[in-house]
């Protein structure tokens, strides 16, 4: 048996296992049959990866079952196995695995831990399975079964509205984008009578130059296919205009969002584009439309997490804005760069949502980061954990030694794609991703400076002033306000996350220090390596090495700026930021405010589907169809039969009677034929 | 098999059953019905196991002439088949679903189901016209009798709209079957399906027969009967009306209209597409605001119907393949959803979502099933209902990507009614004490979910077992209707080097036409 067999199935039985046998089996066996699927498919995973990083393993594609045959229109159950998906194979069982370890510190005192749990394992396969389609539709089923599950997870504490609302939103929002996933499939089909990738991949240089329609328009064919299978990307990805489910997706428990929300999930869309990169590449204007909505997302989100005091928030926007590094990539042709910043971002973002999530474990569920400070001395090893995480988020690295935070060799290589591309929209993006890098710098130095650096100022916080009565009320005999502390900290004493939760932190520092300068090689400039499993751009590859100096230094020096603007706003003059907010007020609250994007959307589509529901029951089915169909027959017909007695038994018996005379009608003309 | 007529006995068996129940007190007329339909049940995996795919079309045929041509003929092909197999799979379920919700007059209930079975199994599987016509307008008299003696507060008007909106129909679909048995000198319907009836009588013929069918579908308009007739049903009433008799509807499309009237579905498309995608979008939309659990599910019906009809005349395989899943799914994850639904009633006697709430934390296993329905419901790939839908829309685009585009908005708006149905019952704090005190599933409950959940995985992980015997009758459909098949919007025009890609075209071409 073929291990990626394994791989893919084993979270499935897991799942299945801990969440039908749920309370029965109890929480440590539904734990342990769960984590110990991940680790077995994380350690089968890596031999994968490193077969194909020394060039001796060979793509294939494993046959599981027949799925559908319907006229031309055929596709099966089948895992592929191709450099592309190694890449992502590592990514997602490193990563699950590690969660599901952290999350037996991090929900150890919820009651429905087998759930949460078998959710988990569920989420993987079904990312697995999305990783290894070999056609569209088995994509489609993967996409929505990571749909399905961060639906559950997000709603995970169901009890809070907030969560189920969230979970609603996040489920029906990416519903809007695969709307233009399956008509993006049905397009598919229709030009290439197939929707299996490799042959859709052969055939789609041979399309350049052909017109479909759609919607009573001409449009190029290979155009209008990506655009509405990028549509679907856009929405799993949260790209501009379908990105408004991400953030609201933080109400989830904070290992997923560092599972689904950081590391895999989100990242489908980019997957997904640089799995049809021979499709992407047959049409330049669709290769535009993906490097602007990169870059605006990348911009957009960018400019939302400078304000939000949140910390998962922040990490979420900062997530959000770095997929949109992502998508320029490949929209410039950069897939490799675009996958190789996917990889080292699910490590280092990984590590920063599970270092909040060691945050806010001890600062007692508090996530405002107004009320965090000083916390350094208190959780040191969470500290570390998270410097590595924002060193290597802010790209921090020396250029002549060619050695860096795993960010400085993935996110430098997108810039310079992004220049070297020659392109229009390449320019563009690479000025936007320049600005990004600077305000990702002094968001991601905002948050550690907030939260580890100056004084503490937890006393603020409902959470903790409830943990410290508690304690009180617990441990203590002193009368209530019988101490007053006036260092700020209100008498909490915050600590440090269980070993669980440490050694994924260990090892995801690992990752965020090394991921970048150990596979640069492979990821940016070997060909071999990807033996084809995505469009390989060797011209451009070189060019990235021909770019001046001064565009090779740009990140580093906005990363530079960036500090230290953090640095004097939060550090050197605390009350600098408040002085430029009261400048700026208006474009402040805009931002602020998300770009007002939900209230956009609440306006326009929410309120009027509900209005609009209301108006077709109450004055169309009710109003008109009820009143001149059946009621006014029914006044027409009460007026004729005003003798019968029982209404009920009367249309019994007409109705009887019409098919008694119908009957009869037709025997009688079969008998005078 | 041979000479063994298994579709009489198939339709005998329910008959005295019924007859048996009338006779009996309470609780053996529950035995009785029980048993009945647990070997019609059995007859149905018999008939199933020896149904030769890739053999005859029409296979298991009976006949035996009563009087002046009029046949008792049987006989079924793979598509009446797989809804004979819905019918026996779900009526087992039905009579578990009412062996304690039921409490008056017992034995004539069971009576009532058992005649519904057999007339139901005779609509299908009758292969003269007249045969059809009765089993068709008679199969409604049961339901009529379940919704106006058993059903809720307003009964009398709910059955009456349902018989109403039905009798309006049948009457023009007789006068047109007498037409054409006049027209064509035969009652048999497999030589009517391949008799060419002239295209300008077609249109009226078409016409009358689409007023019968577009009600018992139903499509919009006329489809205000069904959220009554749900609401006021009780949940086996419901069970077997959603999961069956709108069925019936787009049977007679697939076994009548298209194949009989190629021509006249063809100029009528453009109707069909219409009242689709409004039932589609509007009846979504009503889904969204309703407060009671089985309107809502009624509504949602009506939108599911509209892929059905959206892909029968696509003109196509896939359309038709998906049309036919599409019927089989929806059959049994609304039933499904109705006995969920049931299930809550029977302990707290209203269908007010507002007083349920936070159901996940008293009743898991019961929160488990009816997240497995919604998700199937709202078409997620790996459950039925994506199979049929995707199938379904994907013949569509063929035809007009416009219409693909308003119905795949279904996904959309089926996800935001759902999910928020849910929600309201499953999610949040439990407001209602009494809510929070129900207990979870009980054994026969169970028994009732368990094995429909188990199909619903089957048909959406290996749907072959389904499709495979329909393949050769849907092909057969198909061809028949190439005579008439419209253009589609999204024809594909030659790339610019030509030469390198004329196979590509021409495989294209093949698919859209």
């Amino acid at each position: 048996m073929d291990p990626i067999l394994f791989i893919v199935f084993l979270p499935l039985l897991a799942a299945l296992i801990a969440g039908l046998g749920n309370r029965m089996i109890g929480n440590v066996p539904a734990k342990l049959v769960t984590t110990a699927g991940l680790f077995i498919s994380c350690a089968l995973s890596w031999p994968i990866f490193i077969a194909f990083l020394g060039g001796n393993a060979e793509a294939h594609v494993v046959p599981v079952l027949h799925w559908v045959q319907s006229g031309s229109l055929s596709f099966d159950w089948a895992l592929r196995v191709d450099a592309l998906t190694a890449v992502m194979l590592v990514v997602i069982t490193t990563v699950s695995a590690l969660v599901h370890l952290y999350s037996w510190g991090y929900m150890d005192e919820d009651p429905d831990q087998p759930r949460f749990f078998a959710y988990l394992s569920l989420f993987t396969f079904a990312m697995l399975m999305l990783v290894t389609a070999n056609n569209l539709v088995q994509m489609f089923f993967g996409w929505e079964g990571v749909g399905l599950a961060s639906y559950l997870l997000i709603g995970f504490w169901f009890r809070k509205p907030s969560a189920s609302a969230a979970a609603i939103k996040a489920f029906v929002v990416n519903r809007v984008g695969d709307l233009g996933f399956m008509l993006g499939i049905f397009g598919t089909f229709l030009v290439f009578n197939t929707v299996s990738i490799p042959e859709i991949l052969v055939r789609a240089p041979g399309m350049a130059g052909s017109t479909i329609g759609f919607l009573g328009y001409r449009w190029d064919t290979m155009t209008i296919l990506c655009i509405l299978l990028f549509i679907g990307a856009m929405g799993k990805s949260a790209q501009l205009g379908l990105h408004t489910w991400l953030p609201d997706a933080m109400e989830g428990p904070t290992p997923v969002s560092a599972l689904i929300h950081a590391a895999t999930m989100v990242t489908a869309g980019v997957f997904m584009v640089c799995r049809l990169s021979p499709m992407f590449e047959a049409s330049p204007i669709a290769l535009d439309v993906v490097t602007y909505v990169g870059a605006a997302t990348c911009f957009f989100a960018a400019t939302v997490g400078l304000t939000q005091w949140d910390i998962k928030r922040v990490i979420a926007y900062s997530t959000c804005s770095q997929l949109g590094y992502m998508f320029f990539a490949a929209g410039v042709g950069a897939y490799n760069a675009a996958m190789f910043h996917l990889f080292t971002h699910a490590f280092f973002k990984a590590l920063l949502f599970l270092g909040a999530g060691s945050v806010i474990h001890a600062m007692h569920h508090e996530q405002d980061m107004r009320y965090y400070g000083g916390l350094r001395k208190h959780i040191p090893l969470t500290f570390w954990a998270m410097m590595a995480g924002t060193l290597a988020i802010t790209g921090v690295g020396v250029y002549w030694l060619h050695a860096g935070f795993a960010g400085f060799h993935s996110k430098d290589a997108i810039l310079e794609a992004a220049f070297a591309s020659g392109k229009e929209a390449g320019q563009f993006a690479f000025w936007v991703g320049v600005t990004a890098a600077l305000m990702t710098s002094f968001y991601s130095w905002r948050l550690i400076f907030l939260t580890f650096f100056g004084k503490p100022r937890w006393a603020g916080s409902e959470h903790i002033q409830h943990a410290v009565h508690d304690d009180h009320h617990g441990h203590d005999d002193h009368a209530h306000g019988g101490t007053h502390h006036d260092d700020g900290t209100a008498g909490y004493h915050p600590h440090e996350s269980p070993l669980a939760m440490l050694i994924p932190l260990g090892v995801l520092t690992l990752g965020a220090v090394f991921a970048g300068w150990v596979f640069s090689h492979a990821f940016l400039e070997s060909a071999e390596f990807w033996s084809g499993s995505i469009f390989y751009n060797e011209h451009l590859m070189h060019a990235m090495h021909e770019v001046p100096l001064w565009v090779k230094l740009s990140a580093t020096v906005v990363m530079m700026l960036g500090l230290t603007g953090a640095w004097y706003a939060y550090i050197r003059n605390p009350g600098f930021p408040a002085k430029v907010v009261g400048q700026i007020d208006v474009l402040y609250r805009f931002v602020y405010n998300k770009w007002y994007f939900d209230e956009l959307y609440k306006f326009l589509f929410v309120r009027p589907a509900f209005w609009l529901g209301d108006k077709f029951w109450k004055l169309g089915d009710i109003g008109f169809i009820d009143r001149f169909g059946p009621n006014g027959a029914a006044w027409t017909v009460q007026q004729g039969t005003r003798f019968a007695q029982k209404v009920q038994s009367g249309y019994l018996y007409s109705y009887a009677l019409v098919m008694l005379l119908g009957l009869t009608a037709a025997i009688t003309w079969m008998m005078v034929r | 098999m041979a000479g063994f007529p298994i579709l009489s006995v198939m339709l005998l068996v329910p008959l005295l059953a019924a007859v048996a129940c009338l006779l009996v007190e309470a609780r053996t007329a529950r035995w009785t019905a029980l048993i009945a339909t647990l070997v019609n049940l059995g007859l149905g995996m018999v008939l199933w196991a020896n149904y030769d795919i890739g053999g005859a079309q029409w296979q298991f045929v009976e006949r035996a002439a009563i009087f002046s041509g009029f046949e008792w003929k049987l006989g079924i092909d793979g598509i009446a088949l797989m809804l004979i197999m819905l019918s026996v799979f779900l009526m087992p379920i039905c009579i578990g679903a009412s062996w304690e919700a039921i409490e008056k007059r017992v034995g004539e209930y069971m009576a009532a189901f058992l005649l519904m079975e057999t007339l139901m199994i005779g609509v299908f599987a009758a292969q003269d016209i007249f045969l059809f016509y009765i089993m068709f307008e008679a199969g409604l008299i049961p339901m009529y009798l379940i919704i106006g003696i058993w059903g809720g507060q307003d009964r009398i008007y709910a059955s009456y709209k349902f018989f109403l909106y039905t009798l309006l129909g049948s009457v023009l679909m007789l006068i047109a079957m007498l037409w054409m048995v006049h027209e064509a000198g035969t009652t048999d319907v497999p030589t009517l399906m391949a008799y060419d009836f002239d295209p300008k009588v077609q249109t009226w013929l078409w016409l009358a027969f689409f007023a019968s069918f577009a009600v018992k579908m139903p499509m919009w308009p006329v489809h205000t009967w069904l959220p009554d007739a749900h609401v006021q049903a009780p949940t086996a009433g419901s069970v077997i009306l959603a999961g069956v008799l709108l069925k019936m509807g787009g049977y007679g499309f697939i076994r009548f209209s298209l194949p009989m009237f190629p021509e006249a579905s063809a100029q009528f498309a453009p109707l069909v597409f219409a009242l689709s995608m409004i039932a589609v979008v509007v009846t979504s939309l009503i889904a969204l605001v309703q407060h009671d659990m089985k309107k809502l599910i009624a509504y949602s019906s009506v939108a599911h119907m509209a892929i059905v009809t959206i892909g029968l005349f696509a003109f196509n395989p896939q359309g038709l393949e998906g049309a036919m899943i599409v019927m089989l799914s929806h059959g049994l994850v609304s039933g499904a959803l109705f006995l969920c639904v049931g299930v809550i009633y029977d302990r707290l006697h209203t269908r007010e979502i507002d007083r349920y709430g936070g159901l996940s934390i008293n009743m898991p296993y019961y929160a488990l099933f009816f997240l497995l329905f919604t998700m199937a419901s709202i078409g997620l790939p790996g459950t039925s209902g994506f199979v049929g839908e995707f199938l379904s829309l994907a013949g569509i685009y063929q035809i007009s990507t416009w219409v693909a585009l308003v119905c795949t908005t279904g996904i959309i708006l089926g996800a935001a009614y759902m999910l928020y149905l849910y929600r309201r019952v499953a999610f949040g704090e439990q407001k209602n004490a009494d809510a929070a005190a129900m207990p979870d599933l009980d054994k026969r409950e169970w028994l009732l979910l368990a094995p429909i959940a188990a199909v619903v995985l089957w048909m959406g992980v290996y749907p072959e077992s389904f499709m495979a015997p329909m393949r050769a009758d849907i092909a057969a459909l198909d061809a028949r209707l190439a005579r008439a098949k419209p253009e589609g919007d999204a024809h594909l025009t030659a790339p610019k080097p030509k030469a390198a890609t004329t196979t590509e075209e021409h495989a294209a071409h093949g698919g859209a036409h």
